[in-house]
């Protein structure tokens, strides 16, 4: 008996060759940088070379400095236009195809098409688009114009993305055009998971398509919905790429879509204005940021009816 | 009667919303063969003539398929690091019991939470101490932990692999490593799959971090060198030029597209499923 237990022991000692490889890259290049962070969010750090300790300085220059918030503000909003049109979309394509009555057909071909913009690297993405909305050359807005035309109306071209009333919106609507089809699989796959039974046995008692929708679909997609809400935030206040590479730093759109990250990037790593330490502070406050809005969304959506 | 149109609307609004989602494709994939000049006068659905024009604009400026090659060797060993050692990992949490394991699963799960930027200042220095700017090591190497992969195979091992399977190995005196590679490899395969191309594509439309760590232009992956495209002047003044360079730099990844999309759309669905 003894003998058998020192053989398992010993086959459980490979536990730790098999998790050695990861846990070495992984405090060399996940754990250290995090804590690095969090030091230097302390300290006074310019570029390179010495810095003092200076406590909290960093984290309060953050919470008063006009700017940050601003960029929080962009980052919120164009993140609430973004998830409202995306997930609203997703939501009706979802009730569409989960529709009792109409069974509609196709769903493997219209979920590819409908995934496609997602794979595509927001950089091209970037470039393409504001190509297509430049407002003088624009192809969007030539076609818009020649359609104006055959009604015999005039097109005043819309600055797109150079004029800071419409710039934010666009970026808003070109990410949820990217990741809509991605929501929309998510929901469906969570509608694909109910037992058909209940949806048999409720038609069975006569329930019409949309008490099946209310009282059987709706509830179970629900921690879906809460998780691609929580994933889409997370994203979407690291939103980057789109705003950063359309938005010329010179026009007078970029104060409206200069995001929290763009700002970090700003203060971490553009030359000249490069402030390591308070760009660390940046980091932080934008994680705690994150975190608080992720806790208080995952109580709310628990909080109603769910155990 | 009704119901038929009303299906029949349904129907249109679908593939109304499909070609929303292709036609600025469409419309790159023309104007990339038209001047610039027939661009700006006007749109028409025919192609035009510059293509070859076009190409020599775009590789005056920049050799994009460097970029390409650049950004496949980055991604591949990346891609092949993270499904080989996030399986490695994942069959060692789930199936060996050892002091450490819970606390690595608790990191693991901590750190899927943890947004990036978080670790992207500290990153960055680490690299400059270590002489890993302009190096591919930095965009590759951390591929060996990826807290998400782990997390997700370790569920599908902890489901789809019988514990008997192993011990039964072990009386018939299979060592550790083989039976790691010989029984649990071709198992978790499907599993593997999905995330690797997940990882993949996550890898080559990486942009902050590659643009932060390469600035020669030689070394650039394919989004660092689109990225120029925002400074030069030489090329924006011809849009066919921005629009086929923009079209040669998502062909690869459609092909990646067509060839897995039965993955790419199934892992979407599992990791839904999973939460």
């Amino acid at each position: 008996m003894k003998k058998k237990k020192s053989k398992v022991t010993a086959y459980n000692n490979w536990g730790y060759a098999f998790v050695a490889p990861f846990v070495i890259v992984f405090c060399i290049f996940s754990i250290y940088p995090v804590l690095r962070t969090l030091y230097l969010s302390f300290t006074n750090l310019k570029v390179v070379g010495n810095a003092d300790i200076i406590g909290f300085k960093n984290y309060a220059r953050v919470l008063t400095d006009k700017f940050f918030w601003t960029a929080l503000w962009n980052t919120v909003r164009i993140w609430i236009v973004n998830i409202v049109l995306q997930l609203g979309l997703a939501f009706l394509l979802m009730m569409v195809f989960s529709d009792v009555k109409y069974k509609m057909r196709g769903l493997a071909v219209f979920r590819i098409i409908y995934y496609l913009p997602n794979i595509i690297a927001a950089t091209s993405i970037a470039f393409l688009f504001s190509t297509l909305l430049d407002w003088r050359y624009g192809t969007f807005n030539i076609i818009i114009k020649s359609i104006y035309d055959l009604f015999g109306a005039k097109y005043n071209p819309v600055n797109w993305i150079g004029s800071s009333a419409t710039a934010g919106y666009t970026v808003a609507v070109i990410q949820s055009w990217m990741w809509f089809g991605n929501s929309f699989l998510m929901l469906m796959a969570g509608v694909q998971s109910i037992n058909r039974d209940y949806f048999e046995a409720a038609a069975i008692d006569g329930a019409g398509r949309w008490t099946i929708f209310g009282k059987i679909t709706l509830p179970l997609i629900k921690p879906i919905m809460m998780y691609v809400a929580i994933t889409s935030l997370i994203g979407g206040l690291q939103m980057f790429d789109l705003p950063f590479l359309m938005i010329e730093t010179a026009s007078s759109a970029y104060g409206s879509v200069q995001t929290v990250m763009m700002y970090l990037y700003k203060f971490g790593f553009t030359t000249g204005t490069t402030q390591v330490g308070y760009a660390s502070a940046v980091a932080y406050v934008l994680f705690l940021i994150i975190l608080t809005v992720s806790v208080v969304e995952l109580r709310l959506f628990r909080g109603k009816g769910d155990k | 009667m009704a119901f038929k149109i009303k299906k029949g609307i349904l129907y249109f609004l679908l593939v109304l919303l499909a070609l929303t989602c292709m036609l600025p494709f469409a419309l790159m994939m023309i104007n990339a063969t038209r001047t610039g000049a027939d661009i700006v006068s006007g749109f028409t659905f025919i192609p035009g003539k510059a293509l070859k024009e076009n190409w020599d604009t775009v590789f005056d400026y920049f050799n994009l398929f460097k970029g390409i090659w650049n950004s496949v060797l980055v991604s591949v060993p990346a891609t092949l690091l993270c499904a080989y050692f996030s399986t490695l990992t994942a069959y060692g949490l789930a199936f060996y019991e050892f002091k450490g394991n819970k606390v690595v699963f608790g990191a693991i799960l901590a750190f899927m939470m943890i947004p990036g930027q978080l670790s992207l200042i500290g990153f960055y220095q680490l690299c400059t101490k270590l002489h890993l700017v302009n190096s591919y090591i930095p965009l590759i190497i951390p591929a060996i932990a990826a807290p998400g992969t782990v997390f997700f195979l370790r569920q599908y091992i902890l489901s789809s692999l019988p514990k008997s399977l192993i011990e039964a190995a072990r009386i018939d005196g299979a060592s550790e490593i083989y039976s790691f590679h010989k029984i649990v490899t071709p198992i978790v395969a499907p599993a593997v799959a999905t995330m690797g191309i997940m990882a993949f594509i996550g890898n080559w439309n990486s942009y902050l971090l590659p643009m932060i760590l390469i600035n020669k232009t030689d070394k650039m992956t394919l989004p660092v060198m689109m990225a120029t495209l925002k400074a030069s002047n030489h090329i924006n003044s011809n849009q066919g030029a921005i629009y086929l360079s923009v079209a040669i730099s998502i062909i690869p990844i459609l092909l990646v597209f067509v060839a897995f999309s039965k993955y790419i759309i199934s892992s979407v669905s599992a990791g839904a499923i999973k939460e």
